[in-house]
């Protein structure tokens, strides 16, 4: 402590003063500028409490964490019963899934990954990546979900279950989605009548039921247009259901971007010789779909939720077997239900969150400064 | 300008106003420029219908190479329509189009060799805005034309420094001026090395100020002895490089001439009237 104090790194610009910008001088000027606005801002904060502080107890400060069965969660003041989902995280993600064969279900999550650098605008080689994802993507997981090639065991889908059910439906329906409703909506505005038509009848078609009634009709209607003996996979009918529904709404989401597109684009694009095809993927459709991204997420977001639907016919998503351990009398607790549906709704909010985010940065990645 | 129109123009209804946008002339004998005997545009007894409405009446006109034609006339009176008959954004009902030996049908073959060859540069420059300057200007090219990359935005460079403005390749057209968007419109057609350049009013929608350096470089393009329709109501400009005037009026030809004549001696009626109004 003798030494004299010197001082030996350089030290950072500090910061404007707090008082004048940072949080408490926003505060000062927005949330207690007068006496009325305090006022609010006091009632606002008091009503935040009363709807947080007993969700953080729950979730947090009374939650068990550990715990081998039900033992461990009951008592008067329990919170979450985490130690239950903990037991039970097998079953949330791969469903009665082999438990030899799941690191096929985590290779499977991996290869996911691979659509990652197709979503990051400066990472090169899209074309390849798009490629991919389309076709060698889908293929790769059947062989590696359902098997029954290359040595490896065949795995029925009526074991599948949890997340990995959530995932394939929601991958499935975003990934076939986003071209069917390109495709749609570039048919719904085409000069040929037939095609034009077409688009429009199966837009609207489905369009105007429910996605439980494709659901339903999928496993119930379907089957019985079949000739004796054709059957058709449930796991695989609630794909094509889903898929061919959600691109009837991004075939709308994608029209609402193409409108949008001045004539004057079209106009340029053709003077300069370019045919259909490259002047719609060069210059409409990369303007019409950034103008819709919002809308194009909240397709995604709305679909992901939309795979707990499955559940009506039989297969168990993330949501579905959830509940279905409710059953279980080993962890049979009055916290149980809540516990095992904060977990869906963290789980489920996560995705959403990220994809919302992923919006974000590609509006603000994609913005070329023309406002017009 | 030319020693000899100015004296004619003198006492023609002229206005400095007009002349103003072309302060500086370039001092070349622009009207002597060789125009060969090639016809490289023929239409033939076209008409046009918008529904009920004619909106162009047997239209002849024929095009030679190298020649340089302004086309004038009242709002509405078809004179955008008639050149976008030229490259096939608009179809005409009845009568010939014929561009460069290609005669224009439903042929989406044929059309698209058509606008290989036929520039456009619009009123509102339909730059797209998600490219930069420098893409905007191969695409093209490289799609259209299936050049290779490194080459086409070579060429971009050497159009881009022909309209000046090398330095904002690398913009998008969000970024940059009225003026300066439009001479990079200019030069993106001038990429694909069009025969034939289409203008439809391409200084109407800029400022005074902008509305020379846009000029300028169509004249230089006319010395070059580009082939130029030119829709536009700059009459300096006319003066200056055409070597024919248009006037339409109601889907019609009415008049058409050399430019000294046509603004000094103007024969019908309609001609008279619009030019004074167009001059003061
Ligand atoms: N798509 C269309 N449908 C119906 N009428 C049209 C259409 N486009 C143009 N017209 C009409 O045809 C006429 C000629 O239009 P055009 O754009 O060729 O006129 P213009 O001479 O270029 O006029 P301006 O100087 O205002 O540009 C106008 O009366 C216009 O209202
Ligand atoms: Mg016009």
């Amino acid at each position: 402590m003798s030494e004299a104090y010197v001082r030996k790194e350089f030290v950072p610009p500090e910061p404007p003063p707090v008082t004048s910008r940072g949080i408490i001088g926003w505060a000062r000027e927005n949330l207690f500028s007068n006496w009325w606005n305090t006022l609010l801002t006091f009632l606002g904060a008091y009503i935040l409490y009363l709807m947080i502080a007993p969700l953080v107890r729950f979730a947090l400060i009374d939650a068990v964490w550990t715990g081998s069965d039900r033992s461990a969660c009951l008592g008067p003041e329990v919170g979450a019963c985490w130690a239950m989902v903990k037991a039970k995280l097998g079953q949330y993600i791969y469903g009665r899934y082999p438990e030899a064969e799941r690191w096929r279900v985590n290779l499977f999550f991996l290869s996911l990954l691979t659509m990652v650098p197709m979503l990051i605008p400066s990472v090169p080689g899209k074309k390849w990546n798009v490629l991919f994802v389309l076709v060698g993507l889908p293929l790769l997981s059947y062989f590696l979900l359902y098997g029954g090639a290359f040595g490896l065991e065949k795995v029925e889908t009526s074991l599948w279950g949890g997340l990995l059910v959530t995932l394939v439906i929601a991958v499935t329906g975003i990934l076939a989605s986003l071209p069917l409703g390109v495709l749609l909506a570039l048919g719904r505005r085409s000069a040929m009548p037939v095609v034009r038509t077409f688009s429009i009848a199966f837009i609207e078609f489905w369009r105007g039921v429910p996605l439980i009634t494709v659901l339903f009709m999928s496993s119930v209607v379907f089957p019985l247009f079949l000739p004796e003996g054709v059957t058709f996979d449930k796991l695989l009918r609630a794909l094509v259901g889903v898929a061919i529904f959600s691109a009837a709404y991004m075939a709308e989401v994608v029209r609402g971007g193409l409108q949008a597109i001045p004539k004057g684009q079209y106009e340029g694009a053709m003077a300069l010789g370019l045919g259909y095809w490259q002047m719609m993927g060069l210059i409409i459709l990369p303007q019409a779909l950034k103008h819709v991204i919002p809308g194009i997420v909240n397709s995604f977001i709305a679909l992901f939720k939309d795979t707990t639907l499955v559940l009506i016919i039989g297969l168990f998503d993330l949501l579905g077997i959830i509940q279905l351990s409710f059953t279980d009398p080993k962890w049979s607790t009055p916290v149980q239900a809540a516990t095992g549906y904060l977990f869906a709704a963290i789980i489920f909010w996560m995705f959403c969150f990220g994809m919302s985010r992923y919006s974000m940065f590609m509006e603000k990645t994609l913005d070329t400064g023309h406002k017009r | 300008m030319n020693e000899s129109s100015e004296h004619q123009v003198a006492n023609a209804p002229a206005s400095e106003a007009t002349n103003e946008a072309m302060s500086e002339p370039t001092g070349k004998q622009r009207r002597d420029l060789a125009i060969s005997d090639e016809t490289v545009i023929e239409i033939i007894d076209m008409n046009k219908w918008y529904g009920e409405f004619h909106v162009l009446r047997d239209i002849n006109l024929e095009v030679k190479r190298g020649e340089r034609i302004v086309i004038c006339g009242p709002s509405g009176s078809g004179k955008s329509t008639l050149i976008r008959c030229i490259n096939r954004l608009e179809e005409h009902q009845k009568g010939r189009v014929i561009v460069d030996g290609i005669e224009l049908t439903n042929d989406i073959k044929k059309i698209d060799e058509v606008r290989r060859e036929v520039g456009m540069v619009f009123q509102h420059f339909n730059l797209f805005p998600h490219l930069t300057v420098l893409e905007n200007c191969t695409l093209a090219p490289i799609w259209v034309r299936k050049m290779p990359r490194a080459e086409a935005e070579e060429i971009a460079m050497h159009y881009l420094e022909r309209v000046k403005i090398p330095e904002q390749a690398g913009k998008y057209p969000g970024q940059l001026s009225g003026g300066q968007q439009q001479r990079v419109a200019i030069a993106r057609s001038l990429c694909m090395n069009p025969r034939i350049m289409l203008f439809d009013e391409p200084t109407s929608a800029l400022d005074p100020e902008m509305i020379k350096e846009v000029l300028e470089v169509m004249v230089d393009l006319a010395v070059e002895g580009m082939t130029m329709l030119v829709v536009t109501h700059e009459m300096g400009f006319a003066r200056q490089v055409a070597n024919r005037v248009i006037f339409m009026d109601e889907g019609q030809i009415v008049e058409q001439n050399d430019p000294e004549t046509f603004f000094t001696n103007p024969q019908h009626d309609r001609t008279k009237l619009f030019l004074s109004q167009i001059l003061h």
